[in-house]
This record gives C-alpha cells, sequence and structure tokens, in this order.
C-alpha cells in the first residue's frame, strides 16, 4: 500500500536489455510543456507541464475527468493540444501523426485486433515497418516468451482470457521498440488477482527494457506501486509530482493529501505562528508558517493562518486506546489482515479511522469508549471544510 | 424473395429443440407450427409452379432466346451495384462511426429515404433529368440500385461496425505505425467481413429480384425478360423464374457459410442477414 522503497528511482540501467528485444537503450526524455486543450466549455487540460526522465515510469492519477487521458492521448497524438507542446528527445512531435511518433500504446478495453493471431498482433508494427517475415516472427515469438504466451502465439484475442489479451497488448506496443510507452489503464478492465501480477510484470519489464513510460490510472494503489514518480491530476492540473513516498508522508495540497491514501480531517485550532490545537493537544505544522519540516513543501500558498482549521492525519498517525469516559466510541471495526481499522466516533460528530495491530484491536468491539490521542508529530492543515 | 425465405430459415430453425424440458419444450413447438405454418405459405407456390412449369420447361429454358443475356446483365448489375455501394458505404460508415457518431442517427434517416419512396416514383424522377446518354446505358440502374440497396448495405455495415471497437482498434493500429490505408485494409475491413458479407447477399438478392425501375427504364434484366417471356411461353418463364429462385438461394447459401466459417475461426458472430451477433469477449 504504502510506498515501496526500492521501486522509485531506480528505472534507469537496472538491466541491459538483450539485443533482439531492447527498447531505445537509455531510455528517452519526454517533456510537457504548458498543455492546454478544452471541450467547449470544460478544460480537460489547463496548463500542464511535466517533465520525464529517460527510462522512468511516470504515473497519472486522479479521479476521472481529470484530464490526464487527454494528456496521455495529445503525447500519443490522438489528441491535440489547444496549446503547448511535446518534446520528444527535445523535438517537438506536436506536427508529427501519431502513426510516426513511434509510441507503444496499450488501451483500457481490449484493443486486440480479433482477426489476427496473437502473434501476428505482436509483429503488427514490425509489418508496418515492412519488416522481413521471418525475422517479425522471430521478434514477435520473442516478445510473446517475454511476456509469458509463447504457447498462445497461435490463438485468436477471443481465445484468451483479459489478462491475456492485455499482455498480448503490451507485448505488441513494445514490439517497435517504441520511445514511449503509453499505457492507458491498461489494468482496469481485469480482476484484482490479475491486475496485482500483471502490475508487477509491466513494471519488470519496463524497467529492465528501460522504456520511458506514462501510465494513467485512478487507482492510487496502481499507482504508488508501480511508479518512479507520481503525478497527481486535478481539473487539467498537476497538484503535485513526486515519488511516491514523499507523496504519501508529505503532499502538496490537501486534495493530495486525501486523494492518496486514506486522510482523517479533525477540527483543530491554529494557536499561534505555526501551531495547532487538535485533540486537546498542540502540534507544530507543516506548511505555511510551519516549522513542520524541513524543505517541505508549503501546503497550499493560500492556506490558513489563523482560526479554526481542520487538521489531516493519516490513520496510521493516531493512537486509540480502550478508556472509560474517553473522547470517542467505536463505532466500527475493518480486519485488513496486520492492522485492523477502527471507525471512532468523536465528540462533534466527527469520526475517524485509526488503524491499530489486529491483536490490539481485540480489545475494542464496537460500542466501546476509547481515547484517541495525537502524537506530537507535525501535522499537516487546511482551510475548514462545509 | 429468396433472400426472405432464406432468412426466415435461419431465424427459426436453429439450436432451439434443446435440452431443458417443459417451458422450452412447449415453445419449441410452437416455433415448429410456425415454421410448419411460414413453410408452407413458401413452399405451396414453389410446388405449384413446379407442377405447372414441368420437365419440359426445364429443358428449353436455357436455350430460349434472352435467357442468357438477361441473366448475364442481372449479374453484372448486381457486380456493379456490390461495388459501387461498397465504396460509397464502407468508407462513410466507418468515417461516421470514428469521426461524427452524433451524426449516425441522421445517416440512419437518411439512408432509409429509398424505402419510403416508391421505385416507381424515383425512376421516373430520374429518368426526367437524366442526359440521354446515361438514361441509354445499362449502368444508370446500377446507379439506381445503389440508392435503392442504400438501406440495406448501411443497416449491415452499421451493425457491424458497432460490434467492433473501430476508434480502439484504428488508433491501436495507427499507434503501430499504420496509415488510413493499412488500417482500413488489415485492420476494419477484415473485421467487418461478416458486415461486408450480409451488405453482399442483400445487395444481390435485392439487383437480382428488382423488376419496376428494370422494367420502367426499358433494360431487359432476368425478372423483366421473364415477365415478357410469359406472355408467349408461361411454362418456360416459370420454369426460368424457379432456376432463378435456385440460383440465387444456392448463392445465398453458399456466401453464408464460408462467412460464418470465416467469422468462427476469429471469434466473430454468425452471419445473418441484418445483424451480426457481437464478438463475444472472455472475461479475465
Amino acid at each position: 500500500m504504502t510506498a515501496n522503497a526500492n521501486e522509485t528511482g531506480t528505472a534507469a540501467g537496472v538491466y541491459a536489455p538483450p539485443a533482439a528485444a531492447s527498447g531505445s537503450g537509455e531510455g528517452t526524455p519526454v517533456s510537457l510543456r504548458n498543455l492546454t486543450r478544452a471541450f467547449g466549455a470544460t478544460k480537460a487540460l489547463d496548463g500542464m507541464s511535466l517533465d520525464i526522465a529517460p527510462g522512468e515510469l511516470i504515473a497519472l492519477l486522479g479521479p476521472s475527468g481529470c484530464g490526464k487521458t487527454t494528456a496521455l492521448r495529445i503525447v500519443a497524438g490522438f489528441e491535440y493540444a489547444d496549446s503547448g507542446e511535446v518534446l520528444v528527445n527535445g523535438k517537438d512531435v506536436s506536427e508529427v501523426p501519431a502513426s510516426k511518433r513511434d509510441m507503444g500504446m496499450v488501451f483500457q478495453s481490449y484493443s486486440l485486433f480479433p482477426n489476427m493471431s496473437a502473434l501476428d498482433n505482436v509483429g503488427f508494427g514490425l509489418r508496418m515497418r515492412k519488416t522481413a517475415a521471418a525475422q517479425r516472427r522471430r521478434k514477435a515469438a520473442e516478445l510473446l516468451e517475454m511476456v509469458g504466451l509463447s504457447a498462445q502465439a497461435g490463438q485468436y484475442p477471443h481465445q484468451l482470457s483479459g489478462g491475456q489479451q492485455q499482455r498480448v497488448a503490451l507485448a505488441r506496443a513494445l514490439a517497435i521498440e517504441p520511445h514511449v510507452l503509453l499505457l492507458d489503464e491498461p489494468l482496469s478492465a481485469l480482476d484484482a488477482k490479475v491486475r496485482l501480477q500483471l502490475r508487477e510484470q509491466i513494471r519488470t519489464l519496463q524497467q529492465r527494457l528501460g522504456t520511458t513510460t506514462i501510465f494513467v490510472t485512478h487507482d492510487q494503489e496502481e499507482a504508488l506501486s508501480m511508479a518512479d514518480r507520481v503525478g497527481v491530476m486535478r481539473d487539467g492540473r498537476l497538484e503535485q509530482v513526486a515519488d511516491p513516498s514523499e507523496l504519501y508522508s508529505r503532499p502538496a495540497t490537501a486534495f493530495v493529501a486525501e486523494f492518496v491514501g486514506t486522510m482523517n480531517r479533525l477540527p483543530g485550532e491554529l494557536a499561534g505562528p505555526g501551531t495547532v490545537t487538535v485533540l486537546g493537544s498542540s502540534c507544530a505544522v507543516i506548511g505555511p508558517g510551519g516549522n513542520g519540516g524541513a524543505g517541505s513543501p508549503p501546503i497550499e500558498d493560500s492556506g490558513p493562518t489563523s482560526g479554526p482549521v481542520d487538521v489531516l492525519v493519516r490513520p496510521e498517525g493516531l493512537t486509540v486506546a480502550p478508556a472509560s469516559g474517553g473522547n470517542g466510541i467505536v463505532s466500527g471495526r475493518t480486519f485488513l489482515g496486520a492492522v485492523t481499522r477502527l471507525a471512532v466516533l468523536l465528540s462533534g460528530d466527527t469520526e475517524v479511522r485509526v488503524d491499530v495491530p489486529s491483536a490490539t484491536a481485540l480489545a475494542m468491539a464496537p460500542g466501546t469508549s476509547v481515547q484517541v490521542g495525537l502524537p506530537p508529530a507535525p501535522v499537516l492543515v487546511a482551510s475548514r471544510e462545509k | 424473395m429468396a433472400t426472405l425465405t432464406s432468412a426466415a430459415g435461419q431465424a427459426i430453425s436453429p439450436d432451439n429443440s434443446k435440452k431443458r424440458r417443459r417451458p422450452r419444450e412447449r415453445s419449441s413447438a410452437w416455433r415448429w407450427a410456425i415454421l410448419l405454418v411460414a413453410g408452407v405459405y413458401f413452399l405451396v407456390p414453389l410446388y405449384a409452379a413446379l407442377r405447372f412449369a414441368g420437365l419440359s420447361g426445364f429443358k428449353d429454358v436455357f436455350t430460349t432466346p434472352g435467357f442468357g443475356s438477361s441473366l448475364w446483365l442481372s449479374i453484372r448489375l448486381a457486380a456493379v451495384t456490390w461495388i459501387v455501394s461498397m465504396l460509397l458505404m464502407i468508407p462513410t460508415t466507418v468515417y461516421v462511426h470514428l469521426r461524427m457518431p452524433g451524426l449516425r442517427r441522421l445517416l440512419e434517416g437518411v439512408t432509409i429515404l429509398p424505402i419510403v419512396i416508391p421505385p416507381v416514383v424515383l425512376i421516373i424522377g430520374v429518368l426526367q433529368v437524366m442526359p440521354l446518354a446515361l438514361r441509354a446505358s445499362v449502368w444508370l440502374l446500377a446507379l439506381e440500385y445503389v440508392v435503392l440497396a442504400m438501406p440495406f448495405a448501411y443497416r449491415a455495415l452499421d451493425a457491424g461496425l458497432r460490434a467492433i471497437d473501430v476508434k480502439t482498434l484504428t488508433e491501436a493500429a495507427g499507434s503501430l505505425g499504420a496509415g488510413w490505408l493499412s488500417t482500413m485494409w488489415r485492420v476494419i475491413l477484415p473485421n467487418m467481413r461478416t458486415a461486408v458479407i450480409s451488405a453482399t447477399i442483400l445487395i444481390v438478392a435485392l439487383v437480382l429480384g428488382e423488376f419496376t425501375m428494370a422494367s420502367l427504364d426499358l433494360k431487359q434484366t432476368f425478372p423483366v425478360w421473364i415477365v415478357l417471356f410469359d406472355q408467349e411461353n408461361a411454362q418456360i418463364s416459370v420454369a426460368a423464374s424457379i432456376f432463378a429462385l435456385f440460383v440465387t438461394w444456392v448463392f445465398l447459401m453458399l456466401i453464408t457459410v464460408i462467412a460464418t466459417r470465416q467469422s468462427r475461426r476469429t471469434g466473430g458472430g454468425e452471419v445473418t442477414l441484418f445483424t451480426v451477433a457481437p464478438q463475444q469477449t472472455i472475461g479475465n
């Protein structure tokens, strides 16, 4: 769930890819510059800029309608930007048609050509590049082997399962040794278990080939577990681009804080410069005027500096213990494996979620009176909601 | 006529006598009853025609003057109509699906017009305004048939396109480096095969059986010849029409069987005349 430290920042040059199946070697830098795109009155993209390092896997994460798919389609060449440019290897590709951009794409819906076998699907891009038949077949077979589907080479898409189809689609996209690999929610049509396997497979393959990759998803778990960096989008803009662990622990805005992971909102009161009173104790504030962390990005530039605020705390950032006459009552209990998530109703009708070790949670059945506390660590604050 | 019979036979007969017991059995009995009534309705006139024509009618039909040339003309007209229709309708339907899905409804309305307007009106209007050179040519008729076949061709192609995800397939092909011609030829068309064949069947059946327009245009197509010759020798004329029915029927069956077999291989639907069964995709 949380960011996986060893998966961050190690994309380039992990492994020298086998010659025949190599991507573009060291990968290609991609830059989006100030992309704007409006559909009628709605702005799908509103000045989006992003620099992607060679070989990096960047996930664009956001709720539906945030513009992430539009951004991807502009990079692919299926959609145009009203203004701004896309630089691949430093060259603006805005005028280059999709078919000449050398970008491999995997789509959300099954996109294999139904009239071709898996092998022919994978070989299609090479065929368009006039590669000789024998070489084409050899390369396609190699790629199918890479995604573990050698046995299915002769089968047609309708004979393959959803997960297999997406793996063939991945092999097909990689067969042309693309500058950039574009993944448009490729896992969203699959069931949970297949999704998990394929997630790992895509990541491994991408690291091995060192192909610069843009991955669009609305599933934060997917984004956090696969990407070198995650860009959280909202209303056509990037709210924050950061590696997964930073995104989780140092969200730049309240939106990011609440979109990524679970976040509690607790009513608090700014007591002085950089201090907030919440749950009866005072905590340092991360953000404007706060002393919460060296070099941490300020939370919401125009954020509150005094008066009532909401304090944002993760479920694992709160403590809870049974106490008669405590400040809350357990209202729900969800077993998640190692930890159990308790829902606790505080006075003032605030409900918070608190993660505790499952063994400890046994003592706190719904209805138990508990004391919820906040360890004296720096917290994030946001304008009071409602 | 031939199309209707084969369509009815296809739609009603297959795989209805399955395993499950009561409700299924009763409905199955009903189906057979309806099939029987329909069958009698179609077969009795055929039988009567056969009786009337007799063996001698069939012996003489092939050597009767006008038989070969009129049949040949009808076949050529069918071919030209088919080519023009496909060249016109396939790019149109694909383009509308891809770029202007909002226009689909309008197009559906426009393409139905030839059914609403009687062929007599159509051909008389056309003959009024066409230059003499074109009026004298037999190919004017083919152009007319293109209009007449449009509702059927459009519907068949539209159904076929709806069964595939044209947009994603086009984009996938594009991202792999295919230009629009390769995309069309290698990706879209092969996956529309069932629809194209449905349209073909409809067009061929329509052209081989059309009488009004050909007659008013004074062209001796096969149906026109049958009617004309009927006044001379009814027996041979009837024999000719039965022969035509048989040939058309065999031809259509052949197309259907071949097309279904090919589309099964790639997971496409069964070929029927007005619909294309959507491709099944297995879940995960």
